[in-house]
């Protein structure tokens, strides 16, 4: 049986945050008086999450994706509730914890700006007490998987950003931590470099059955790598469960655009029950419900005549989108 | 064992900001530059004759001003500035997650720094020397090794201030203001302007209470060669690093139970 590896007990943030009216009246008032409320962005949350499980936490701008993040990994003191993170408190900061995780926040970076990334890599290898030659053996690899074995004796300052971030993400791994935070990894890389970070992550998920834990404003992360999603909003947690049912539950229909022979075909078919979302001549735009989908396009086929026809899925930014505005989805 | 793979952190560290220093070589020289304040303050004495009042010969005046040049530059701190920076930043976020305190960063920042500086350092003394050749001298090495010791523990003795101050970004954000407050003893009581030995006796006794006069008049003192209290110095110095070096551990675990991990 699989072990949780991450186990949350009702767990709450508070942050203060001081607010000031704008002008100058506000600003003296401010300088005089200043007022402060506590504002709870985490509210009793739990959660458990299994030994290399790939989790997405999905949520729109300040739902608090990122603050729990910070929480699992020790960097923030949690308000209330209970973490424990591989049988640590992360918090506590112990030494054998940090040497098992590793937290990636895209855009935010270790490397040192003016020296080539390798330098950067020795260090961290020497500050988790990896001796020169396992650390030389774990460069050749990772860079290899990244594929930036050609950049690394060029001053980080002069990489692209893909290159910087895969720079980020091998200084970030050398000690083989098996739980990864990943705070929006991707955060500004192209198409391809997406992909192939994508690809990295779920190598090495495969090769260690390292845990990891990913925020993520591109649904092409969340959708290629993880199968259960934490979703949530306005600090508590809206859904926990399969990707695949949330989408299911989330867009019950297909869009099926289908090219008639003549345009005469295309008006009998928009009079015969379909649910029809748009039609241009001889192309009609239908929806059906997955659960009959084999059926409905059954009756198409053996009723009219029929050039092409194509089943898309509704754009998943959308579908997600509509969870990021939802407090509550029970599948 | 455990010193051992200490040693190898630090050794790793310093070796990787000494090339990360060697990037900003012209910075660095402009730096060793900019610390010569002494030279206009033994200006200033020498012109008016102040030294007489001191008991001091002009030679050993100038002697003490270059020693207080030379400590200066190997005791200079700014980490309430980058610590500040960093954490406002959201620098320190991964940092904080590695089993290295991240002001172990900054100490060999520091001294990666400090090894980058000595050239310059000599090349200042030199021309120094080709002006006042008459303050030439030559300590011998008792003193010298001791000198160097004390430079180092006034080093660590700021180091620590300035953590100890940098801590507070964890409250406050804007450290570095409370570190302005202490610009104003540290210039007038350390030495840098004028030897301790110049101020009223009633005043003295006061200033030898604080850190302040061994951060530069006591190494200065030592290593020109000037009349000083070697052991009482020294003890000083080190009382004052035990005192503050637990008040850092204790200020910054509480500060890291603050830390709301921003800009980041």
């Amino acid at each position: 049986m699989v072990q949780n590896i991450i186990d949350v007990r009702n767990l709450s943030k508070s942050f203060d945050i001081s607010s000031k009216e704008p002008g100058l009246k506000g600003t003296i008032k401010h300088f005089f008086r200043r007022q402060t409320k506590s504002l709870k962005v985490i509210k009793d949350i739990s959660f458990e999450i299994k030994e290399g499980e790939i989790v997405g936490f999905l949520g729109a701008n300040g739902a608090g994706k990122t603050t729990i993040l910070k929480m699992l990994c020790g960097l923030i003191y949690p308000s209330e509730g209970s973490i424990l993170v591989s049988g640590y408190l992360p918090f506590r900061r112990k030494e054998n914890f940090l040497k098992n995780i590793t937290l990636i926040m895209g855009q935010k970076q270790q490397l040192i700006w003016d020296l080539p990334p390798i330098e950067s890599f020795y260090l961290n290898a020497s500050i988790y007490d990896l001796d020169k030659f396992e650390a030389k053996k774990r460069i050749k690899k990772l860079s290899e998987m990244l594929e930036i074995d050609k950049e690394l004796f060029i001053p980080v300052r002069k990489l692209s950003l893909g290159q910087r971030m895969k720079s980020e993400l091998l200084a970030a791994l050398i000690h083989e931590p098996n739980i990864l935070f990943l705070d929006e990894p991707t955060l500004g890389l192209d198409i391809n470099a997406q992909r192939n970070l994508r690809k990295f992550l779920q190598k090495y998920n495969n090769e260690t059955n390292a845990t990891i834990c990913l925020t993520s404003h591109y649904m092409k992360d969340i959708t290629s790598l993880c199968k259960r999603v934490i979703c949530v909003h306005e600090g508590e947690i809206s859904y926990d469960g399969k990707l695949d049912l949330l989408l299911k539950k989330l867009s019950p229909v297909k869009e099926i655009l289908i090219v008639c022979r003549s345009e005469e075909d295309a008006n009998k078919l928009e009079n015969s029950g379909f649910t029809v979302e748009n039609k241009i001549k001889n192309e009609i735009t239908i929806k059906i419900k997955n659960n009959s989908i084999t059926s409905s396009l059954k009756t198409i086929l053996n009723n009219f005549d029929i050039e092409d026809l194509f089943i898309n899925e509704p754009p998943i930014d959308e579908v997600i989108g509509k969870i990021l505005t939802k407090k509550e989805y029970d599948i | 064992m455990i010193f051992n793979l200490i040693n190898r952190k630090i050794f790793t560290l310093l070796k990787v900001q000494y090339s990360n220093m060697l990037e900003y070589r012209v910075e660095i020289a402009l730096w060793a530059i900019s610390g010569i304040i002494p030279f206009f303050m033994l200006n200033i004495w020498t012109n008016n004759n102040l030294y007489e009042s001191i008991n001091f010969s002009e030679v050993m005046l100038s002697r003490y001003f270059l020693c207080a040049f030379f400590v200066r530059q190997f005791s200079v701190v700014w980490v309430v500035f980058s610590f500040e920076e960093d954490s406002l930043m959201g620098k320190v976020s991964p940092y904080l997650i590695q089993p290295l305190n991240p002001f172990f960063r900054y100490f060999a920042q520091h001294l990666a720094e400090q090894i980058t500086r000595f050239p310059f350092a000599l090349i200042i003394a030199f021309f120094f020397f080709i002006f006042n050749p008459e303050s030439i001298w030559i300590p011998n090495l008792d003193i010298l090794l001791l000198s160097i010791v004390s430079t180092f523990l006034s080093f660590l003795i700021q180091f620590l201030i300035q953590s100890i101050i940098a801590c507070l970004c964890f409250w406050t954000e804007k450290a570095s203001s409370i570190e302005r407050l202490l610009f104003i003893p540290t210039l007038f009581l350390s030495g840098l302007l004028a030897p301790v030995v110049s101020f009223p006796a009633y005043v003295k006794s006061w200033i030898y209470l604080t850190p302040f006069p061994y951060l530069i008049d006591f190494p200065a003192n030592l290593l020109s060669g000037n009349e000083t209290n070697i052991s009482g110095g020294l003890g000083m110095q080190i009382l004052w690093i035990f005192l503050l070096f637990p008040l850092f551990k204790k200020i910054w675990s509480e500060g890291t139970k603050k830390y709301t991990a921003m800009g980041s």
